[in-house]
């Protein structure tokens, strides 16, 4: 397999996140761990949207990752990351198999409504149930990886942000493919007419049912990496402004490349980290501003200025 | 059977108070096809600026319970036609004829800037403006009690979904708006002024949000963050009923209210849940909603 200049990159640019975690600081290595792991459940979002689908309830399946670890680790016993990582996808791919066939009959307001429906009757289940804390959650065991502990405080940390680096990898090496595959380009196609793809012998529900299962599956890995990486879950993780959030950023990032949610995702997790200690009251506000601003004079995102800057129409 | 009672009387109130809700989202979605998600912040304006009016008028020593609703009316009123007509002419008059979806994400901006400018303004302390739902007291009807502001509520929705549907089908301008609902272009060819017509709308869906606020402002403890749970229950609610049409606003509140009030009388862990179920079961069979309008896709 030959690879391609991005995918280079993206390795690149993954060994240089590695070898930086060694040299700075210990929060530093936390909020990029954080936002990595956002970056996946954008990441499923992004691939809806490249498909024309909004979906405000993308939380549903982070929260599914999540909770999978946490009960994973509680109620079976398993304490290896990556066993609950692969038992969070096998929920969610479940989960999302079933919810595929009547959610992607939908289009536009009405595909994000009921996405965000189908996280919300999830918040309510976990805020309910008092065996897990109700709005309190609970904590995630301590977990080991291929038989190793990766100790407590800065090793710990430090061993979060390699695992969801390496995940992320892994995945942006396969959307990137995957994008430019028959099946992502007929998800873009789906977007611009989809009449018109049904005419050319493509079935648009396959095409934007199996997007939607790999989008489930992406968004859950984020979630089962946040878990394991804040030692922390909470019915707040299926709420509808979280799954707005990720909204928030996939417009940010725009869905030009596959690195752009993860750049996004660091802007947002380091300006949030300082914003909410400097104004807490006015984040959401920036945020809503950022947003129009966005949607005026930026509809692709930011991504576009990298490309404008080298000339390369998006 | 005494249940029955029970979930029949508290099933209809909660729907009277949905219906309130929803209105407003209905009516602009409908004329407008935007589906506001900044409603839910209006809802919130309007019971800030009643409970904080209502403070003020019973810290200055009032007390006559007309004056107090009239307060309430005239706060709730004023802050939603203004705050409509801002967001109309500031914002969303510079995003017409973007997608559906695009116009989604803007009112969510607006939702996220009014959270937070409503945190500045009136911190994050709760507000009560208990005293009319007090001063009302309780019937019992039977071995039930109700209280009477919960009743004045259901009398106060049924009046403002007749109003509604009279202003829609009677007048001339809802005349001049059913013709938009119908075909915007040919309205707007036969001499409509269309863009006035948006901004009266949105002031009118605007205002019927705070004045829910307002209303409900005496019954709950109004705190940060209070919009942003409604607005979801909103939704479920004109989803359900048919996005756009009043009626289906009406009967979805009504369907939403017995499922939740026969929920909390039987199965009370389920609250949360059944609501949405309501609204992703009737999505299923009829992806329009109750009453919603099927649009033909482009080809």
């Amino acid at each position: 397999m030959i690879l391609e200049k991005s995918e280079i990159s993206l390795i690149g640019a993954a060994v240089a996140i590695a070898l930086a975690s060694l040299v700075v600081p210990n929060w530093l290595v936390f909020t990029a761990t954080l936002a990595i792991s956002t970056a996946l459940v954008v990441m499923g979002v992004v691939m809806l949207m490249r498909a024309g689908l909004v979906s405000f309830g993308q939380g549903l399946f982070y929260c599914l990752g999540g909770y999978a670890v946490g009960l994973g680790g509680r109620y079976l016993g398993i304490t290896d990351a990556l066993l609950l990582i692969v038992l969070g996808v096998a929920v969610t791919v479940g989960v999302a198999m079933i919810l595929g066939l009547l959610v992607t009959r939908y289009r536009e307001i009405f595909f994000a409504m009921l996405s965000l429906a189908f996280s919300m009757i999830l918040y309510g289940l976990l805020v309910k149930s008092h065996g897990l804390g109700s709005t309190d959650g609970f904590g995630v065991v301590d977990w080991t990886i291929l038989g190793f502990s990766p100790g407590s405080g800065e090793s710990s940390s430090r061993t979060a942000l390699l695992l969801a680096l390496g995940l992320a990898l892994g995945i942006a090496l396969f959307l990137n493919r995957y994008f430019r595959s028959s099946l992502g380009l007929a998800c873009e196609a789906i977007r611009e007419n989809e009449v018109r793809v049904e005419y050319m012998g493509v079935s648009r529900k396959q095409v934007l049912y199996i997007n939607y299962v790999i989008a489930a599956a992406v968004g859950s890995i984020g979630g089962s990496m946040t878990a394991l990486a804040a030692g922390h879950v909470d019915p707040t993780m299926a709420y509808w402004t979280i799954s707005g959030e990720f909204v928030f950023i996939a417009i940010l990032g725009g869905t030009g490349h596959v690195a752009a949610p993860f750049i996004a995702a660091l802007i947002f997790t380091l300006v949030r980290t300082y914003a909410i200690e400097l104004a807490p009251n006015a984040w959401q506000m920036i945020l809503g501003i950022v947003l129009l601003l966005i949607i005026l004079f930026l509809p692709k995102g930011i991504w576009s200025l990298f490309t404008r800057k080298k000339g390369v129409a998006s | 059977m005494l249940t029955v009672w029970a979930i029949l009387i508290d099933g209809f109130i909660y729907a009277s108070w949905l219906f309130l809700v929803a209105a407003g989202l209905t009516v602009i979605y409908g004329v407008m096809r935007i589906l506001n998600m900044a409603h839910g912040s209006l809802y919130a304006l309007g019971a800030y600026a009643a409970a904080s009016a209502l403070g003020w008028y019973y810290s200055g020593g009032g007390e006559n319970l007309v004056m107090a609703f009239a307060i309430i009316a005239a706060s709730a009123i004023l802050i939603g036609a203004l705050t409509g007509l801002a967001i109309e002419r500031g914002i969303l008059r510079l995003m017409y004829g973007r997608d559906e979806i695009l116009m989604l994400l803007i009112t969510f901006a607006v939702l996220l800037i009014l959270e937070d400018v409503m945190k500045l303004i009136w911190g994050t302390t709760p507000y009560f403006a208990y005293q009319p739902y007090a001063a009302l007291g309780r019937i019992n009807i039977d071995v039930l009690t109700v209280s009477r502001y919960d009743l004045l509520v259901l009398v106060v929705s049924v009046v403002i979904g007749v109003g509604l549907w009279f202003w829609l089908e009677r007048t001339k301008i809802g005349k001049i708006l059913r013709s938009i609902i119908h075909d915007r272009e040919v309205s707007e060819a036969m001499g409509v002024n269309v863009r006035r017509m948006f901004t009266i709308t949105f002031m009118i869906g605007a205002t019927l949000g705070a004045l829910a606020g307002g209303i409900t402002a005496p019954i709950i403890s109004v705190v940060p963050g209070l919009g942003i749970e409604v607005i979801v229950l909103a939704f479920a609610v004109v989803v359900t009923g048919g996005l756009g049409s009043i009626t289906g606003a009406a009967v979805g509140a009504v369907i939403v209210g017995l499922a939740r009030a026969t929920s909390i009388h039987t199965m009370p862990e389920l609250e949360l849940f059944i609501i949405y179920a309501v609204m992703a079961g009737v999505l299923i069979f009829r992806p329009h909603g109750l009453f919603g309008q099927v649009i033909a896709r482009k080809i």
